[in-house]
């Protein structure tokens, strides 16, 4: 990157430069001291049941450090970035997708069908898949995008209603049209795609190589949020819209663009399971990602690192459930351990910004009032 | 100084933020049923000292005494128990609450969990017959003026039992005419036993309404006087510790290019009353034009539709000649337009974000700060040190958050940002309002800095000395149109309050 020569600096501009304060350390404080609290409520909760709480977080420890459960925590966490990614972006915009549910079902449904109906070399039918799952989900939340920008209709209400819509629509489909029997076999599904369009396992049966495409949507996304110049004119709207739209910076289209890319991005959330496992869609679909999806983007406060780190911890958490049921702690504590987490993470979120705030404001108070000290 | 008489003193008031002393050795004495007049510039340590007489942070040393007992506020309700109320300068209000639903807030009197409305409504009769202060209890807040909320702020304090009242800038929000109204209230409440507190740093208002005065600076309280001892001046100096600022002085002549031109612009308005009625007027190369008129008058909406941001329904606008009524704002702006917005707050800066970013809004296009798709950081930076540097921004960096900076600051900064591009014309919407005088002084610079290299400005201020001072030319905007051509130097406040409210005027051409 080239830049102008830079004109000396005014002396009294830069000794008392002042840092604010680094948005990564926020994001790991803020994220350690949810998670710490929700561990605390929810080993309350297992003491009330009955249960040694350190000995079940013991348990948990042990079972998920093994290197099998470690490979499942990163494959788990896997369709949590995108996931996670599709949310923040709208979280960037002021805008809150939680359609992102309905919007990586409707992307596995038909990247699931469209690609049986093409012959392709491997790389180029992986392509193909992803684009139609990305293009189906943009559609799908660009029903949302077009309700808020023409009538206004909040996006909460209609992502939530369009969450329910992509269900039965795609169940009717798949029963209407697209069940595909094989004969002996109750297991029904869609025609399974050919293995052209298969994501090949890193590690047999563990761990899939979209892993690496999910690094890559969150990489894409950090560049594109937060390095490029259409994220920022993003990140301005939804900072302030009517600011925006003064600079010339329509809000419309962005929360058009905004939903779109959102939307995409929730489209692929889906495919790591269709492509890197089960190679068909069937009522044994995965969900919930659109849900976690949120937590996981609260948790890490919509920042890329954060994102990756949040999703690695709901991955462990859900691949250590398993052996928690071994051991006779219902593993339903993995749930709650999840759903505090969202409620604490909110409220620390919440307490941190205030935090932030008030000590930026009164340490550059304090910068600007250095000479009168020295006089006082 | 005995306690005899004084409903608030302060003194010794120390208040350390750390590492710093905001507030040192204050003293105030506050007579009881007086207006209390506290100037000085904004980052004096006004509001510092306020917060410590509200109760929102408590002193490192010094004492509080109210009507000669000494109190230790803990929190504001400490200080509201004790008597005193404050009047924000940002007004606490629910929108979608009745002004008496806002007023008992909090404070509403219940019987077995149910609101006693009626023994609030009865109480808040009361009050209004004796402060002379009237609101509809009934309406809801989002139906009232700026000047209305702010009496159902005064009503909310009154209601709370206070009798000390501290106004925090009240005059920022208010036209002329409403600041009338407040000083008038203000004199009955006075008349009616309370005690007022204002701060301010307008001082034709300070002088006018006021008993005594103290005056701030660097932190500490550094005169006390009265209201008839003084000039205009001298106060002024004592606030700044130096000479006061005038609007006045051109060193170039108006050009003959024409920068801006309006013809027959016209806004309907969904009910069917045009917003804009038919304007015309231009501004020539160098020039600044004024426009005075009552806020509400088709103001927002004439510099909305020069932007480009409300389309005109009939009617054209020309910069340069270039006819741009049917291009979009990004495209004005990019091609020499400049606009400072009404509300720095709501329209202008983004608070949360680094100065950096707030001074790269709207120009991100600027080649020098992209690099392809990319927002050159290390670049934008850099121009905003040197907006910061130009414009006496007093930020320790540019990566600050703009909520950090004091309101003049910010203003500073936001004017720096606009002029930076460039500009052609300038739309500049009320450029100095809420600033304190160094702030106001410095942008006053700069504005006929550019003017004088060129720059056509179409000014909209409440501040008829700005206007007067500023303007080669004034135009007053009545019910969307213009009502009245006046020549500065033969301008008086009284003519512009005459056509601002309506007044026809007698056209000689």
């Amino acid at each position: 990157m080239s830049t102008p020569s830079p004109a000396p600096e005014p002396a009294t501009l830069r000794p008392a430069r002042l840092r604010a304060p680094s948005t990564i350390m926020v994001t790991v404080a803020s994220t350690v001291a949810a998670v710490t609290l929700a561990l605390v409520l929810a080993g309350i909760l297992l003491a009330v049941t009955g249960k040694n709480p350190i000995d079940a977080y013991a348990k948990m420890l042990d079972a998920g450090l093994e290197k099998n459960k470690l490979l499942e925590m990163v494959q788990r966490a896997t369709p949590l970035m995108i996931a996670a990614v599709a949310v923040a972006i709208g979280f960037k915009m002021n805008l809150f997708n939680i359609g992102v549910e309905g919007q990586f079902l409707m992307g596995m449904f038909c990247a699931a069908v469209a690609g049986t109906y093409v012959r392709m070399p491997p790389v180029l039918h992986v392509t193909f898949c992803l684009v139609v799952a990305m293009t189906a989900g943009a559609a799908w939340a660009g029903i949302a995008a077009v309700l808020k920008v023409k009538k206004g209709v909040n996006e909460v209400i209609a992502t939530i209603m369009l969450n329910a819509i992509a269900l039965s629509v795609i169940d009717w489909l798949f029963q209407e049209r697209f069940r595909y029997e094989t004969p002996g076999n109750l297991d029904v599904k869609t025609k399974p795609l050919p293995t052209s369009a298969w994501m090949p396992d890193l590690v047999e049966n563990r761990l899939n190589s979209f892993v690496f495409v999910a690094l890559a949507v969150v990489a894409l996304f950090w560049l594109v949020v937060y390095k490029s110049r259409f994220g920022f004119r993003l990140r301005a709207s939804g900072a302030n819209a009517v600011a925006a739209r003064t600079a010339g910076i329509s809000s419309n289209r962005m929360i058009i663009t905004a939903m779109l890319m959102s939307g995409a991005v929730a489209g692929l959330a889906g495919m790591p399971s269709l492509l890197g496992n089960t190679h068909a869609y069937g009522p044994t679909r995965p969900d919930g990602y659109g849900f976690n999806g949120i937590a996981v983007a609260l948790l890490g406060r919509n920042h890329p690192f954060g994102i990756i780190v949040s999703a690695l911890l709901f991955g462990f958490l859900d691949s250590v459930a398993g052996p928690l049921q071994i051991a006779k702690i219902p593993q339903s504590i993995v749930l709650v351990i999840k759903a505090i987490i969202l409620i604490t993470v909110v409220v620390v979120n919440e307490v941190v910004a205030r935090r932030v705030a008030k000590r930026t404001a009164d340490r550059t108070a304090a910068q600007l009032a250095m000479p009168m000290a020295v006089a006082a | 100084m005995g306690t005899e008489g004084f409903a608030v003193q302060l003194s010794g008031i120390e208040k350390r933020f750390p590492g710093v002393i905001a507030n040192h050795d204050v003293n105030l004495n506050v007579r009881a049923g007086t207006i209390h007049a506290i100037v000085g510039e904004n980052g004096a340590g006004k509001s510092t000292l306020m917060k410590t007489l509200y109760g929102m942070h408590q002193p490192e040393a010094g004492t509080i005494t109210v009507f000669g007992q000494p109190h230790t506020f803990r929190s504001p309700s400490d200080a509201i128990a004790a008597g005193i109320g404050m009047v924000h300068q940002h007004f606490m209000l629910a929108d979608n609450f009745t002004v008496l639903e806002n007023i008992v807030l909090g404070y509403e009197p219940t019987a077995g969990g149910v609101i006693k409305y009626d023994a609030a409504r009865e109480k808040l009769q009361e009050i209004m017959v004796q402060s002379g202060t009237h609101v509809d209890l009934d309406v809801t807040v989002s139906e009232l003026g700026v000047g209305k909320r702010q009496r159902v702020e005064i009503l909310k304090v009154l209601y709370r039992g206070a009798r000390v009242l501290i106004l925090d800038e009240p005059t920022a929000v208010l036209v002329p005419q409403e600041v009338d109204e407040l000083f008038g209230n203000l004199h009955r409440l006075v008349t009616d036993g309370a005690t007022i507190i204002f701060i301010s740093h307008k001082l034709d208002e300070v002088l006018a309404v006021s008993d005594d005065i103290t005056v701030i600076r660097n932190g500490t309280t550094v005169a006390e006087v009265k209201p008839n001892e003084v000039t205009r001046g001298q106060l002024g100096e004592l606030m700044v510790g130096s000479e006061l600022p005038s609007p006045h002085g051109r060193t170039s002549e108006v050009g003959t290019a024409l920068r801006l031109e309006v013809e027959g612009l016209t806004v309907a308005a969904p009910s069917g009353k045009n917003t804009l009625d038919d304007m015309s007027f231009q501004v020539h190369e160098g020039e600044v034009l004024g426009i005075a008129g009552v806020e509400g008058n088709g103001q927002f909406e004439l510099c909305e539709t020069i932007i480009g941001l409300v389309t005109a329904s009939h009617g054209s606008i020309r910069i340069d000649g270039d006819d741009v009524t049917h291009t979009s704002p990004y495209e004005r702006l990019m091609n020499g337009l400049s606009y400072i917005p009404f509300d720095r707050h709501r329209e202008g800066l983004l608070l949360d974000a680094p100065l950096w970013e707030n001074t790269l809004l709207g120009r991100d296009g600027d080649p020098r700060f992209r690099t392809g798709p990319f927002v050159n950081a290390a670049a934008a930076k850099e121009d905003a040190r040197s907006v910061i540097e130009r414009f006496d921004v007093r930020t320790p960096s540019e990566v600050v958050p703009a909520y950090a900076l004091s309101g003049g600051n910010q203003q500073k900064l936001l004017v720096g940002r606009e002029l930076s591009s460039h500009p052609r014309v300038l739309i500049a919407a009320h450029p100095t309002r809420g600033v304190d005088i160094g702030a106001q002084a410095a942008i006053w610079e700069k504005l006929r800095a550019a003017r004088d290299a060129g720059l056509a400005v179409l000014l909209i201020s409440a501040d008829l000395e700005e206007l007067i001072g500023l303007s080669d030319r004034i135009v007053v905007m009545f019910d969307g149109r213009i009502n009245a051509h006046l020549i500065p130097s033969e301008a008086t406040p009284e003519m512009l309050g005459t056509y601002m409210t309506g007044g026809v005027q007698e056209v000689a051409s």
